[in-house]
């Protein structure tokens, strides 16, 4: 029995462009579909049309959804409204901005529940549904307004407000990002007990496949609008047959399997742009002249799988290309931290960042420093760069102690220590052009002149592999990818010794991330660069780091070369960790 | 040449072109005014409070002045003194709200303090005092208008500074070193500005407000001087017989607020995009 289909499913923006063509797919109760896609798939545009929802500009041009026998296509907002909630609803990605912060959390569920069914008896439902999610159900802890519950709480919040009028579908849209991997896991575990006892009907919507892997009975991955390829998810993810979905597994780094990333050549095309065959025929290695001139069909290959690709026989088996990582001769470190500790003042309180952190990177090594948010990774590498000031240690570089503000140290050593941050939507001057941007370390801490910094911008923008026309653009102009890149090559060009890296893929796409480490391997060969990452995701540190440190509170509680340490993790916490991560591995 | 085209390109929009005309077309109604003005501004030529017609296109005012001639003569002191005004306060306030918001250390609150005391002291209070120990020049004047808004301003662009400041951008300046006053001007003074400009217009207005009470009050200029702000405290008895000199300077004031409005929001708009990819900017 379906509770969920979608027919011919098509969404036009009002100017008449498609942005999604051609959805079809049915859902059984108790069944669950994996929506995987990049940003600008149209996954999140599709889920929401789900619950008869369009965003402003957006609108259902063709096709039909049914919930539970009723129609969703064609009905008025009034009926619509009826239906959200209580048969089907839907699970926001960010719950700190999707609950209502002055709200009391268990009046936000019960809102939902009196909304649809005034009847009932709404105390004990909702504490019931609180105890469903594996939230505390006494009335203290309903009480309670969304910030003083944890990231992974407020989520178990949003997800008993789409849960209490017990839907028979629910479409959650990335629920676990932003998450901590532990957290994260717990949460995956228990959205798989509430689907089988509840019988649900879930479509999860995520860019991330291995989070898919671990939930998902049917996968269906989108690219530009379209539904490319769709299938039981343990023969596509171990056997794709769309050359994207293969680009995209090849492009997810694994904490089970350190192998090299491959990423996939060009960029995802805007909704404007997109060409009149194979959405995907720009960036495929097997495409034929066939492939440009008509939208290839949807073919159905065996047990289920369908796929958009009429050379779909000619798409490569997976082949893990393991690294080869081994261990060094011990050369004199580059960069040693010798017992650093840091603090935080909040609200006349002392927090403890970090506390007696000792390692040591040497030239041309990948030393990555793991843990989950709060473990003080950041602050650490803030220290490095003399950002914050460390309560007690010393930074040495070559052996020498660096003062703790930038502002104090040698230009010698500002200009051999470079940082990328994590967010590149705020790491670039939003006012310089990128020309400028790249430029002004050249001139501050090299002294070229504005010709000569100009002239090597050129050289940098081709060696992170960006066209050199892109000079002149502002960062608004840029893609989240795009700005990285700049971002690195900003860093770059002082001819740095060591690159800091703070969690510097998070933000990105699959596929871009794959671009940006195989970018930085690339670099640490070449110019013999030392790499200092930050990350909590485990995949990336399998995929570039040589050595790994593990922080627990600011406390470094493993540390040692990436292979064994990820598959033997001896520390409790490195265990949890390891065991917490997602992996596809394990699904093939 | 093409430095200043490129700097010129907030005009290109739509309602940049709107408000760069307009301004344009009052900048030229107070410079070629005064050549054509039919009447001497200050002289005495008809019966009170005609209107407009015989011979008096816009009337005469209760004095008997034309008022035409008087409108021709009399943008050029308000719009003058409180561009100055506002421009002197965007430069003080710019300086100290940018510090504020970026030291972190006492300067901070000393001041932030500072302002709250200036804020706390009612604009024409504080100008009639200042009028009265410093005499009536328009430097004063000017300086009085300008030490009003300046409170304001600062709290507005520290404000900005401060969620300027913990962006990566700013970090990679203090990393690689930059000194204070380059980090400020260059990282952060155009990240705020769009911010501090949204107002400039209103404050530009705010300006000519104070001019016009403080003139009102005969702490100002001094009659018979033609002025818009004046021209209109001084007829606003005679509204219901002659509107014209009421509404011939009002209106005209209101124009000036919106076209520099549109050219502050034009060049608010324009900041960090490039012509040529101006579409795909979202």
């Amino acid at each position: 029995m379906n509770v969920l289909s979608v027919d011919g499913l098509r969404l036009e923006l009002v100017s008449g462009e498609t942005v999604v063509d051609d959805v079809s797919f049915e859902l059984a109760a108790g069944e669950a579909l994996g929506l995987v896609g990049e940003s600008g798939s149209g996954k999140t545009t599709t889920a929401l049309a789900l619950l008869g929802y369009c965003r402003p500009g957006v609108r259902v041009a063709a096709g039909t959804i049914e919930v539970a026998g009723e129609r969703v296509t064609g009905r008025s907002e009034t009926d619509l409204r009826r239906l959200r909630g209580r048969v089907i609803s839907y699970v926001p990605q960010d719950p700190a901005s999707a609950l209502n912060p002055s709200v009391r959390v268990g009046e936000q569920v019960a809102g939902v529940l009196e909304r649809h069914i005034p009847s009932s008896d709404v105390d004990r439902v909702v504490a019931e549904t609180f105890a469903l999610v594996q939230l505390p159900s006494s009335s203290e802890f309903r009480r309670r307004f969304p910030h003083q519950l944890s990231g992974g709480q407020q989520q178990r919040v949003a997800i008993a407000a789409a849960l209490v009028c017990r839907p028979k579908v629910v479409v959650m849209d990335e629920p676990t990002t932003g998450l901590d991997v532990v957290t994260q896991a717990n949460l995956l575990e228990q959205i798989a007990v509430l689907r089988e006892e509840l019988q649900l009907a879930i479509v999860y919507v995520s860019h991330d496949l291995a989070v898919v892997a671990s939930l998902a009975d049917r996968i269906m991955v989108m690219y530009a609008g379209s539904v490319v390829e769709d299938g039981p998810a343990a023969p596509l993810l171990a056997r794709p047959t769309h050359p994207y979905t293969f680009g995209l597994l090849a492009a997810v780094p694994d904490p089970a399997e350190p192998r090299t990333l491959r990423s996939i050549p060009g960029v995802a095309l805007g909704v404007d742009e997109r060409p009149s065959g194979c959405c995907f025929a720009p960036r495929c290695p097997q495409r034929i002249s066939a492939c440009t001139e008509a939208v290839p069909p949807l073919l159905s290959v065996d047990d289920g799988r369908r796929v958009r690709c009429i050379e779909w026989r000619r798409t490569p088996a997976l082949v893990a290309e393991l690294r080869q990582v081994a261990a060094r001769e011990r050369a004199a470190p580059l960069l040693a931290v010798d017992g650093l500790r840091a603090e935080h003042d909040e609200r006349g309180r002392r927090l403890v960042a970090a506390s007696s952190v000792s390692f040591e990177v040497a030239p041309g090594e990948c030393v990555a420093l793991v843990g989950e948010s709060g473990s003080g990774k950041t602050t650490i590498a803030r220290c490095i760069a003399g950002l914050h000031e460390p309560a007690a240690g010393r930074v040495l570089l070559d052996g020498t102690p660096l003062a703790s503000r930038a502002a104090s140290r040698s230009r010698d050593a500002r200009q051999r220590i470079q940082i990328v941050f994590q967010n590149p939507y705020d790491s670039l001057n939003p006012r310089h052009r990128v020309v400028d941007s790249i430029a002004r370390p050249m001139r501050v801490l090299r002294g070229l002149s504005r010709r000569e910094a100009a002239a090597e911008v050129a050289a940098l923008l081709e060696r992170v592999r960006l066209p050199a026309k892109l000079a002149q653009r502002f960062p608004s102009e840029l893609s989240g990818g795009e700005r990285q890149r700049v971002a690195i090559a900003r860093a770059l060009a002082t001819k740095p010794d060591l690159l800091v890296c703070d969690e510097i893929t998070s933000a990105l796409d699959v596929s871009v991330q794959a671009a940006v480490l195989e970018l930085l391997a690339e670099l640490q060969i070449e110019l013999g660069l030392a790499l200092l990452l930050i990350t909590h995701d485990l995949g990336v540190v399998a995929s570039v780091a040589d050595r790994v440190l593990v922080l627990e509170r600011g406390v470094v509680c493993e540390h040692g070369l990436v292979v064994p340490l990820l598959s033997h993790p001896e520390h409790e916490y490195t265990r949890r960790l390891v065991a917490a991560a997602p992996t596809l591995v394990a699904r093939r | 040449m093409t430095a200043i085209a490129a700097r010129m390109r907030f005009a290109r929009t739509g309602s940049g072109r709107v408000g760069v005309t307009a301004t344009l077309l009052l900048l030229a109604l107070i410079l070629i005014g005064p050549l054509v003005a039919p009447h001497d501004p200050a002289a005495i030529v008809g019966i009170p409070l005609q209107r407009p017609g015989s011979g008096f296109l816009l009337g005469t005012d209760g004095l008997g002045r034309d008022v035409l001639s008087r409108v021709l003569w009399g943008g050029r002191s308000i719009i003058a003194l409180s561009v100055v005004a506002t421009g002197l306060a965007y430069l003080v306030g710019l300086a100290i709200g940018l510090v504020a918001g970026y030291t972190r250390s006492l300067l901070d609150p000393v001041l932030m303090r500072a302002m709250d005391v200036l804020l706390a002291v009612p604009p024409l209070l504080f100008l009639l005092v200042l009028a009265t120990g410093a005499g009536h020049s328009v430097v004063v004047l000017v300086l009085g208008v300008a030490t009003v808004h300046v409170p304001s301003i600062a709290r507005i662009v520290r404000a900005a500074t401060q969620s300027v400041v913990v962006r990566g951008y700013v970090e990679a300046a203090v990393a690689r070193g930059e000194r204070t006053h380059s980090i400020l001007a260059r990282e952060i003074l155009p990240n705020v500005l769009g911010t501090v400009l949204a107002d400039a217009g209103i404050r530009l207005t705010g300006s000519i407000l104070i001019l016009a009470s403080v003139n009102f009050l005969g702490l100002g200029l001094q009659p018979p001087r033609a002025d818009w702000a004046l021209m209109i405290s001084e007829n606003r008895g005679g509204i219901t017989l002659q509107p014209w000199a009421v509404a011939a300077p009002a209106l005209l004031i209101a124009f000036l607020t919106v076209a520099v409005n549109l050219v502050a929001d034009a060049i608010a708009r324009s900041l960090g995009t490039s012509l040529d990819r101006r579409r795909i900017a979202r």
